[in-house]
């Protein structure tokens, strides 16, 4: 006879309100541990999104992402003829605002050279860029769908095809145009003196600048040679992709991750401190009816079962709610929220700890209670 | 009486509480024995050692001196002589309580069959044996109901085919008949008398109830942790 299953059976609805009670917790806590992994994987995807090897940028800086990088477009012909590079591509980054569906779209424009490295790995709906001008490829979360327009700048640009998780740290949904595009969209956003200056034929014609050049390299390529090469010219600098990872990591999402990292620790502390005082509750409101059952001669054994099951089924089932709730509503949140397999299970292993600690503490409440206090004399 | 007869052998008990000013003697070189179908009751004010009696015969509490002797077991001679006593309790003795204690998840005919799964009874036996002691007891009818739903008449005789259930030879009995009305608590009695006999047990309980001390073999009186008269 299982004592902890008919013991549930019997207060099954309050048992299903603590579940979900519970439940709605582990939602919280996956919730931002979904957050935090959202916040990395955002940051990382727009440096991964070029699939390079190597960044070129500007000299002193730490650019594009940590720092403003800016150099000659010239540059990534001096790179592609490099040794040991495969291709190389001009790139721009640049954060506006344009007017949309009545309201105000956020956007991360990234400028690259269709054919050259730089552009999405996968476009999810629609085309690549056709043209070498007004066309684009946008975020789906930015809500644009193909054969749509939008004005950036003073030109009007056709949605051509979607792509999927491409923004950048701070979650602003990224579109791709040319970067001939790109360019005049920065001119466009000078500030409106050096463009009238630029018109009366003031201070001359700028050449044109861009962020970094991305370069693959060819199979066997040493990239510490090739950025120490890059280095000795005084005006570039170069970083390998990792060192990228880790320097937009370190610099520009390191106090975000680390505050939400922070919030985790204590929410998963005050889930840890709630799970020990249910189970304890649970077991303190069955002192008597555990005094009755020792005092008929039930072995400790019986008892321990009955409060770990019933503490081991409640965690099992609040995590199990909590999953269920958060993959449904994972996609309103308006950053990504990413959780991996590993996530559940380490989540799964931390309950089921937190559910045997609180356990223990009922076990140890019940194991001392008095069989003689059943007698009630 | 041969001396086969004697289910409960108490010799020289004594339990005291505390030490110096602040000790209490709840019970004082206590001597009793009980035979084989005797229904005995455990009379005393507030604090003279009923209870602490029942508990030291029920192997709930151990006595400060003596020697307690069940069913012709030794089971304490200035210490417990055997570790297992919840065993022992399973084995010898049958409890009922005086707000019957079932337990509430449970079904009348579960609330019976727990001690006997407990003492390791096939599921299915133990089904037989509460639904035939429910029967037994003309509590059949409600063996699939939970104790809440009970009156307390069949509550309380379902607390005592729990007791009875692995047939054991000593019912410890703390105020059966309180929770009861006058009439009621007459045929708990005559029941728990019928059972003693039936079953060649012998029945101790702690009563205030004046109205059934005529059911009882022997009355004992307790005062100050010492027997007065039987």
């Amino acid at each position: 006879m299982n004592l902890a299953i008919k013991d549930i059976r019997h207060g099954l609805f309050r048992f299903v309100l603590t579940c979900l009670g519970l439940g709605l917790l582990m939602t919280v806590v996956l919730a931002m541990i979904g957050i935090y992994n959202g916040l990395v994987a955002d940051a990382l995807a727009v440096v991964k999104a070029p699939a390079a090897d190597v960044w070129v940028v500007e000299a002193g800086t730490q650019g594009p992402f940590a720092e403003a990088s800016s150099i000659p477009a010239t540059t990534r012909d001096a790179v592609a003829r490099m040794p040991g590079v495969a291709e190389a591509g001009a790139i721009t980054y640049q954060t506006i605002e344009a007017s949309h569906a009545g309201g105000t779209l956020r956007l991360y424009v990234i400028g690259f050279e269709p054919g050259r490295p730089g552009g999405p790995q996968r476009i999810t709906e629609g085309r690549g860029l056709g043209r070498s001008h007004f066309e684009l490829l946008a975020d789906r979360k930015t809500g644009l769908v193909p054969g749509e327009t939008i004005r950036l700048g003073r030109d009007r640009f056709t949605v051509v095809g979607l792509v999927e998780d491409a923004m950048n740290s701070g979650g602003d949904p990224a579109v791709y145009v040319t970067l001939a595009d790109a360019l005049t969209l920065q001119t466009a956003m000078d500030p409106a003196a050096a463009r009238v200056q630029a018109a009366r034929g003031d201070g001359g014609l700028r050449p044109p600048t861009v962020a970094a050049v991305v370069a693959r390299l060819q199979p066997g390529a040493d990239v510490a040679l090739l950025t120490a090469t890059v280095r000795q010219w005084k005006h570039l600098s170069a970083l390998s992709q990792s060192e990228q990872e880790q320097l937009l990591l370190a610099s520009v999402v390191d106090r975000a991750r680390r505050q939400i990292g922070l919030f985790l620790g204590i929410l998963l502390s005050v889930s840890a401190v709630v799970i020990a005082l249910i189970i304890y509750t649970m077991t303190m409101e069955k002192l008597k009816q555990i005094a009755t059952l020792k005092l008929i001669g039930a072995p400790d054994r019986t008892i321990v079962g009955l409060i770990v099951q019933q503490a081991l089924i409640l965690g099992i089932s609040g995590l199990a709610i909590g999953l269920a709730l958060i993959l449904l509503v994972k996609d309103s949140f308006p950053r990504r929220v990413v959780l991996e397999p590993f996530n559940a299970l380490v989540l799964t292993g931390i309950i089921l700890m937190v559910c045997l600690v609180a356990s223990g503490l009922g076990v140890r409440a019940a194991l001392k209670v008095d069989p003689a206090t059943a007698l009630g004399g | 009486m041969a001396p086969g007869d004697i289910l409960v052998d108490v010799r020289g008990v004594a339990k005291h509480y505390g030490e110096g000013e602040t000790r209490v003697d709840a019970l004082r070189s206590v001597d009793l024995r009980v035979h084989v179908g005797e229904v005995i009751a455990l009379l005393g004010p507030s604090g003279s050692g009923k209870t602490t009696l029942l508990n030291v015969i029920g192997c709930i509490l151990a006595p400060t001196a003596g020697r307690v002797e069940l069913d012709g077991d030794a089971v304490f001679d200035g210490k417990w002589l055997r570790s297992d006593l919840r065993r022992l309790r399973l084995d010898k003795i049958g409890f009922i309580f005086q707000a019957h204690n079932l337990l509430p998840f449970l079904t009348a005919e579960e609330n019976v069959s727990v001690v006997l799964d407990l003492a390791g009874w096939p599921a299915e036996r133990g089904r037989e044996r509460a639904r035939d002691l429910l029967d037994y007891l003309e509590v059949g009818h409600r063996a699939k109901v939970k104790p809440a739903l009970l009156s307390g008449g069949e509550a309380q005789r379902v607390a005592i085919a729990r007791a009875l259930a692995n047939r054991p030879r000593i019912i410890l009995a703390d105020e059966p008949t309180a929770a009861l009305d006058s009439g009621r608590a007459q045929l708990v009695m005559d029941l728990l008398r019928k059972l003693a006999s039936d079953q060649k047990a012998c029945i101790i309980a702690v009563t205030h109830d004046e109205k059934i001390f005529d059911r009882f073999d022997r009355l004992i009186h307790l005062r100050d942790g010492r027997l007065v008269d039987s």
